[in-house]
């Protein structure tokens, strides 16, 4: 018989089929209809921008992994890179120049995640550092955003506009194209001394269904969600930061607006703008810089809204979501130590429990 | 199982492996025909070995006592078949180590002869007291795998005034089906040892947790129980580790042992089914603990199933009884989440080896670990409430302290982090050398500890010394000056009056 039945490691013997690759490929599922839906909506220059931000990343992860002498062929199929790419390119304006995205994706996979050790090890969302510093490399291009022009509809860009609006910008024909936010329109009307009960008239429609002005892949709030829920049922991610997150949105929000509507937007128009949602299901909730005990994901998830409130409402950004994460992801190790789950036999404190008589 | 179950219905820690009990669970119990040889470990319980009162050549009938318990903590080993012992020598251990250990090899006459037993007919008569003495003379220990003598938990119950007995069917490791098999054709048996066992530490009620992925077992039982209030059957939710004392008493009663006691002490006390009907023996028949139900499964395996084998009994000879349908990948003591890898067959059956499982190559297969992704999906499935992923970062940088900081001595080892790692960390491989390095570094600290005060004690008797060293020879310069100046003032004692001459002395 074998000799070499049983190489002395401990249990278990048996294991889940379940890897990184598998959980990549459940969160690039539900976040595909936001994404496609947003393909429809900006046209042909948003799929190549999609395309051009996914290569960059996995070529950036390549490149750093041939230079440490790792494997690279087993690390870009485990999906990492490509989600990272694909994450940043839904938070983009989705006709911006070519190089937005190549930079980008390079840019988050080198300096967001293998300066710090690769996958696993990274303090900040690589999509969200590529994302802030393109925003505040480039602001112009960051900020300029156009209104829905369906694919295949009348006076969209075909295949070929969308290659000459991705390397030379947006020509004069589809200039009447760009479109302001809502968060945008609000906060230059209110620097003018507009208020929002005057503006109101004029703003943007918000829609449910996500025909509006936005990054690429955040304005289908419903698909967004969809998509999240499918995340939580196959337990992917957890309900707290997602539902924390969107509290900590909704409730300053609804509580100045009951205090001064001519100077707060109200709470359905801050989760229905900007990448509330989108960040809320699938940025905020990335394993590596979300904390790992519930309350301590629901410390973050809050933490994370609340910022974002208060960066669209007194900061000079239109909106926070980026920095929000960010800055949360930063106090992550914080909360980590702070909100532990209390272990059978103790108390919250660590302590044992003492036996009752 | 609607989804709303899985978010309300079932407790939110552990995890749900396939749990391939089946078919080897339904396939009636076979009894293994009387090796040649068996090999009798002298230690397969917690504690002191047993020490050999047989020697080589003598004969000796099915039961009869070969080594007799050590120690306060121990259990006597008796001979699970008659014929002769041919020797007291050295086997390899069912341990991952492969090391030998001690044992007494005893070659089969083939008639499987028993001793004299004493059958009991009223054993409810008997003191409590008495309820421990026979089943720690029987040899009981805790057949679930833990195999801590029964007779010191019963003297602990007892002592301790426990009020529940908890039993557990939950065998709630995958493969294994010897404890549900036990419920299902000995039901009888086990009801009776559970009442012995509240018997003996005087528990006014018990709780059988038997898992719902086993209703012939349920029915059987509760038939079994009919007619006994105070044993109530309770079928608990099928999710590992559910068989872990402290999660079922959480499950049956509510109540957690807090982490630095024991379970008797929140008083309740968990008795295995299967050492329940050991007890029942033990105690109503007089036979002592010589065979037990093995479960023999795994992909390697060609008819899969429970045996009723005679403790000592060589894998070798289990595997050929089932039969083998290719080489096995690994092969397994206990279950495949907490079970020891064995490093060939020539390993003898013990008393806490509820199951061998031989496992082809498919089974064996273990995807290459990944770097950690902080999923948090072991955090959430660790029973205890721990956080194995700090651990795990702790102890890959060899920081045990830090490790301790998040409560590793409270991990109970059952593989759930391992399990549900998409990453394939072998966690509780780290925690294990972890724990490892921490008693051994304990062990140190003692040495030097010991050392230490041995060394300060050997300074503080020289300082000592040396002081009354120098004290006696002050005091005997101090009389001789005062001799001499007695004598001095003896000498002009007119002229000079005693008290400055004490002054001149001091």
């Amino acid at each position: 018989m074998n000799e070499n039945l049983g190489s002395p490691v401990a249990a278990p013997y048996t294991t889940t089929s379940n890897n990184p690759g598998r959980i990549m490929a459940t969160v690039m599922v539900a976040l595909a209809p936001s994404t496609l839906y947003g393909f429809w909506l900006y046209g042909w220059p948003s799929i190549y921008l999609w395309l051009i931000t996914i290569a960059s990343a996995m070529l950036g992860e390549a490149f750093f992994l041939r230079a440490m002498d790792r494997q690279a062929s087993k690390a870009l199929t485990d999906g990492s890179a490509i989600l990272t790419g694909w994450l940043l390119a839904v938070s983009l304006p989705p006709w911006a120049p070519w190089w937005i995205g190549a930079f980008g994706g390079l840019f988050g996979i080198v300096l967001g995640k293998h300066v710090f050790g690769g996958l696993g090890q990274n303090l900040f969302n690589p999509a969200m550092v590529a994302r802030v510093a393109l925003l505040i490399s480039f602001p112009v291009q960051m900020t300029s955003w156009v209104g829905a022009a369906p694919l295949f509809a009348e006076g969209s860009p075909g295949p070929l506009d969308g290659l000459v609006i991705l390397f030379k910008g947006i020509p004069a024909a589809f200039d009447a194209m760009t479109s302001a936010t809502t968060l945008g329109f609000s906060k230059t009307e209110m620097s003018r001394g507009v208020d929002l009960l005057q503006s109101a008239a004029h703003a943007p429609a918000l829609s449910m269904i996500g025909e509006r002005a936005g990054s690429m892949g955040e304005t289908a709030a419903w698909l967004i969600i969809a998509g999240g829920l499918m995340l939580i049922i196959k337990r992917v991610i957890s309900w707290h930061i997602p539902v924390a997150m969107l509290v900590g949105v909704a409730l300053p929000a609804a509580a100045l607006n009951a205090y001064d509507p001519a100077h707060f937007l109200d709470a359905q128009t801050h989760l229905m703008s900007g990448g509330v949602m989108l960040g809320a299901f699938f940025i905020a909730t990335d394993y590596v810089t979300s904390p790992n005990s519930p309350v301590g994901r629901l410390v973050f998830g809050f933490g994370c809204g609340l910022l974002t409130y208060v960066i669209r409402t007194w900061a000079g950004y239109p909106e926070g979501v980026a920095f929000a994460v960010m800055l949360m992801n930063a106090l992550t190790p914080i909360i980590d130590s702070h909100f532990r789950p209390r272990i059978y036999g103790r108390n919250r404190k660590g302590l044992p429990l003492q036996v009752a008589d | 199982m609607g989804f709303l179950d899985r978010f309300f219905k079932e407790p939110s820690w552990g995890v749900h492996p396939d749990d391939h009990k089946r078919p080897a669970a339904d396939a009636p119990l076979r009894i293994l025909p009387t090796p040649e040889r068996v090999y009798m470990p002298l230690s397969q319980h917690v504690g002191g070995a047993a020490r050999p009162i047989v020697v080589v050549g003598q004969k000796v009938l099915k039961g009869q006592l070969l080594a007799d318990a050590q120690g306060n903590i121990s259990a006597p080993i008796h001979a699970p078949v008659s014929g002769t012992v041919f020797s007291i020598g050295e086997v390899t251990a069912p341990h991952a180590s492969g090391l030998p250990f001690r044992a007494i090899t005893i070659e089969s006459d083939g008639q499987d002869r028993w001793i004299d037993t004493e059958l009991v007919a009223d054993p409810f008569a008997l003191a409590p007291e008495d309820i421990a003495r026979k089943a720690a003379a029987a040899g009981v220990v805790g057949l679930g795998g833990a195999t801590f003598p029964s007779a010191v938990k019963f003297a602990l119950g007892k002592r301790l005034k426990v009020e529940t007995l908890i039993v557990n069917g939950g065998e709630c490791e995958p493969y294994l089906s010897s404890d549900d098999r036990i419920m299902r054709d000995f039901a009888d048996q086990v009801v009776d040892g559970v009442r012995l066992v509240m018997h003996a530490i005087g528990a006014k009620e018990a709780l059988v947790g038997i898992e719902d992925n086993k209703p012939e077992a349920i029915a059987a039982m509760r038939k079994a129980a009919a007619s006994f209030s105070e044993v109530k059957i309770c079928p608990v939710p099928t999710r590992y580790p559910m068989g872990s004392d402290k999660q079922l008493i959480q499950t049956l009663t509510g109540k957690e042992v807090p982490s630095n006691a024991r379970a008797a002490e929140v008083g309740v006390l968990v008795h295995n089914v299967s050492t329940c009907a050991a007890v029942h023996k033990a105690v109503r028949l007089g036979q002592p603990l010589v065979e037990r139900i093995v479960t023999l499964n795994g992909g390697a395996i060609a008819t899969p199933g429970n045996i009723y084998a005679p403790l000592g009994t060589l894998v070798t000879d289990l595997l050929a009884f089932v039969g083998l349908k290719g080489e096995p990948a690994r092969l397994i003591l206990g279950g495949p989440m907490m079970g020891t890898p064995l490093a060939h067959d020539r390993i003898p059956l013990v008393k806490g080896a509820s199951g061998i499982l031989a496992f082809n190559a498919a089974e064996a297969a273990t995807p290459e670990a990944g770097p950690c992704i902080r999923c948090g999906t072991c955090a959430d499935a660790c029973p205890m409430g721990l956080l194995p992923m700090e651990m795990a970062a702790h102890i890959r940088v060899e920081d045990f302290e830090g490790a301790e900081g998040y409560a590793l001595g409270d991990c109970i080892s059952c593989g759930c982090c391992a399990y549900v790692c998409p990453s394939h960390i072998p966690l509780v491989q780290y925690f294990s050398y972890a724990k490892g390095e921490l008693m051994a570094a304990e062990r140190v600290k003692l040495r030097t500890d010991a050392t230490k005060r041995l060394a300060e004690a050997r300074s503080a008797r020289i300082e000592r010394e040396k002081q009354e060293k120098a004290e006696a020879a002050a005091r005997r310069k101090a009389e001789k000056d005062a001799a001499a100046a007695a004598k001095a003032a003896a000498a002009k004692a007119p002229a000079k009056d005693s008290g400055q001459a004490q002054g001149e002395t001091v």
